[in-house]
């Protein structure tokens, strides 16, 4: 199932399994995600959405017990080989989780802890404007600048997220993975990460997981739906959501399961 | 009839009740239509409070109150007899009479008061006790009456037997509280005696401790001096080699066994680690005496120090061993407690595992390690067994860790083992060496609420 209509592959996976311990959750994933694309990921709970997001940046190492088979690879390199660091990996690859988790520092800080750890800057004034330019292309810039030094826990669940958003691109990765970003936000501040993810994938290579259908219609240029582990469907979000090819899409998305 | 027999009376009796409280109210509910208020347990459980609760009170009481009167009967009874004893000789008589009612005086030693003493002490004696047994059993009866005449089908019995068990746990949050109230209160009020003995000043801010004072008048003797402040920088100097020793091990292990360690090894780590806390601090106390502080000493004249045989070194050593698990267990529960999800973030950042936990998890964490940490120096504070026996007990004051030193609670042995009057200054700075310990602890554990409390970050 490899989309041949396009060029500008970044993410290519392929027969990629997980196993939790017995339990298998995804069963031979292939998936081309484009540069510069907003990428949904769409499926009812338990489908494997978000344990596929998760191979991306390899964050199913930490878990106990997950093996994770086949290939992902970015810019053709397979990040799932022996010469791949995965600490240098994560700092290409940003992550934004579902629950807000700014760490119990200043504003300043949060923002400035991926570019201290890497050594991306050398001074305090390149660290200033670092913190400066992921606040603002994060559209909180206006709403903290006077307040660098309070707490990131202070800010409402909305600042919070979007917080989180400036803290994954202050270190410059060309993709940034979301895992339901919005679930704990209100629409108000939910069209507000919408509109900076458009904004956002001038720069990066965006997947978001989602269990809206009017976000996933809203904000993507390609949908996959996963069910059950399995890759039911995957295409242009406009093809998917006007004429699925599956019936278990169809059904889904239609509102008759999930 | 003896307290034991009368109190299983009264429990065979509550039995009884129960049972026939919860048959009666059957048999009520029974003959009338009305829907019952309270379940057949409750109406049982009241016939069986109204029974035995009273005469329960009455007995404890009568238990604890009436040798008092019976000792004042019996010492009226006997100044009668011989009106020109002195209080110390009418104190030996009436143990001597006592004794011999209970037959442990030898006859041999008896005369015809203590004898006459004895058979007026007896008959008091079964007086009161028949007395008891009367007013006991009585109220139970009449109890069990008045409950029993109180059930109705629309009786609120459970109410009422709720209301009587709320007071019973009222009673007996109350015991802790006064009881510590009344341990205060005492050891401010010794404390006052003693500063009229030795001024307050000279107490706190004196550096020569030699409580050796004349228990004769006309002993030769010094007249003692009570600085406390050897006493303290001996106890200090402990503490803060215990900590040394505890907070990097204790914190390092809490790190491990969180962070790093997998379940099956954390499973029996922490168990392992939580032994220690269950040792007695007497055999830590002998393990510093007679192994660790030889070798301190020996090892030490190796390299050309020389160590005093009880050194502050071994005792706090040692008792820094014994407070590792206070810190490395009250420091686990709190990184646990650090959301999974801000390991997360730092982890896709790309840090690596030690940037995640000493730049997210620790600061998270820290309030809780700094209250876990503030608990164990009030704990080292207070120990006492392990600096009797490895510490030493000559106040020097000294910075020096290989030399002898002593503590506030060593001294406090020291003040009262032996014989002693009990208002003398000697065992009057006991009290005031408590109430300032207590009053440090008190304090160190305020700090450590005030320091959870303010600065801790609220996950949800």
């Amino acid at each position: 199932m490899t989309d041949t209509e396009n060029q500008n592959v970044k993410i290519k996976a392929r027969d990629v399994t997980v196993h939790y311990g017995e339990a298998r959750a995804l069963h031979g994933i292939d998936l081309d995600l484009n540069a510069n694309e907003v990428t949904a990921l769409i499926g009812p709970s338990g489908c494997g959405k978000s344990t596929f997001l998760r191979c991306i940046n390899r964050m199913n190492d930490v878990i106990d017990g997950c093996r994770v088979g086949g290939t992902v690879s970015i810019d053709e390199q397979n990040i799932y080989s022996d010469a791949v660091d995965v600490v240098e990996l994560r700092a290409r690859v940003g992550m934004v989780f579902q629950k807000p988790n700014p760490f119990p520092k200043s504003i300043y800080d949060n923002v400035a802890y991926g570019p201290r750890i890497h050594g991306m800057a050398q001074d305090r004034a390149t660290l200033d404007e670092v913190v400066e330019r992921s606040l603002k292309r994060a559209g909180l810039w206006e709403e903290v600048k006077d307040r660098l030094t309070a707490s990131g826990t202070s800010l409402s669940g909305g600042q919070q997220q979007r917080l989180c958003i400036a803290r994954a691109i202050a270190v410059n990765p060309a993709i940034v993975l979301m895992d339901e970003p919005c679930s704990a936000l209100d629409p108000i501040a939910t069209a507000v990460i919408e509109e900076l993810m458009e904004e956002l994938r001038r720069d990066y290579t965006i997947v978001i997981v989602t269990h809206s259908m009017q976000q996933a219609a809203r904000i993507s240029q390609r949908t996959a739906y996963f069910h059950l582990g399995d890759l039911v469907e995957h295409g242009q979000t406009e093809a998917i959501f006007t004429k699925p090819q599956n019936q278990q899409t169809e059904a889904y998305i239609s509102g008759k399961i999930g | 009839m003896s307290t034991s027999f009368l109190f299983l009376c009264l429990l065979g009796l509550g039995s009884f009740s129960f049972l026939f409280g919860r048959r009666r109210i059957r048999a009520l509910s029974g003959a009338v239509s009305v829907k019952q208020h309270s379940r057949d347990v409750y109406h049982g459980s009241f016939v069986a409070l109204c029974a035995v609760l009273v005469p329960l009170i009455v007995l404890l009481a009568w238990s604890g109150l009436s040798p008092l009167l019976l000792d004042a009967m019996l010492e009226d009874f006997l100044r009668r007899q011989s009106p020109d004893l002195s209080i110390g000789e009418m104190g030996v008589l009436i143990a001597k009479v006592k004794a011999y009612s209970v037959g442990s005086l030898p006859e041999a030693f008896a005369n015809d008061l203590i004898r006459n003493g004895s058979d007026y002490f007896a008959l008091l004696r079964s007086n009161s006790n028949t007395a008891r047994s009367v007013a006991v059993i009585l109220l139970a009866l009449g109890g069990l009456a008045y409950g029993a005449g109180k059930l109705a089908p629309r009786f609120t019995a459970r109410p009422a037997v709720e209301r009587v068990f709320e007071v019973v746990m009222i009673i007996a949050s109350a015991i802790a509280i006064l009881t510590t109230i009344g341990i205060v209160l005492s050891l401010i009020f010794e404390t006052f005696r003693f500063f009229d003995k030795v001024p307050m000043m000279d107490f706190l801010f004196g550096t020569s401790w030699s409580p050796q004072i004349a228990i004769r008048e006309d002993q030769v003797g010094g007249s003692g001096s009570f600085g406390a402040i050897p006493l303290f920088a001996g106890t200090m100097m402990i503490t803060f080699i215990a900590m040394l020793v505890a907070v990097p091990i204790g914190l390092m292990s809490a790190v491990y066994l969180s962070e790093y360690a997998n379940p099956r090894l954390r499973g029996f780590a922490k168990p392992g680690i939580e032994i220690l806390a269950g040792i007695p601090t007497v055999v830590y106390g002998f393990f510093a005496a007679l192994m660790v502080a030889p070798f301190l000493r020996d090892s030490g004249a190796d390299i050309g120090l020389t160590l005093s045989s009880e050194s502050a070194l071994a005792a706090g050593l040692v008792m820094g061993i014994m407070i590792i698990p206070f810190i490395s267990s009250l420091s686990d529960d709190v990184i646990n407690a650090v959301p999974q999800t801000l390991r997360d973030g730092a982890a896709a950042l790309g840090a690596t595992q030690s940037e995640t936990i000493r730049q997210v998890v620790l600061p998270a964490a820290l309030p809780g390690i700094v209250s876990a940490i503030l608990l164990a120096i009030s704990r080292a504070i207070g120990e006492t067994m392990i600096v009797v026996m490895a510490a030493g007990v000559a106040a020097n004051l000294t910075a020096n860790p290989f030399e002898s030193v002593t503590t506030v609670t060593v001294q406090i042995v020291m003040l009262l083992v032996g014989d002693q009057e009990f208002d003398s200054a000697k065992t009057l700075a006991a009290f005031a060496l408590g109430l300032v310990l207590f009053f440090i602890t008190l304090m160190l554990n305020v700090l450590a609420l005030y320091v959870v409390n303010r600065f801790r970050e609220q996950y949800d």
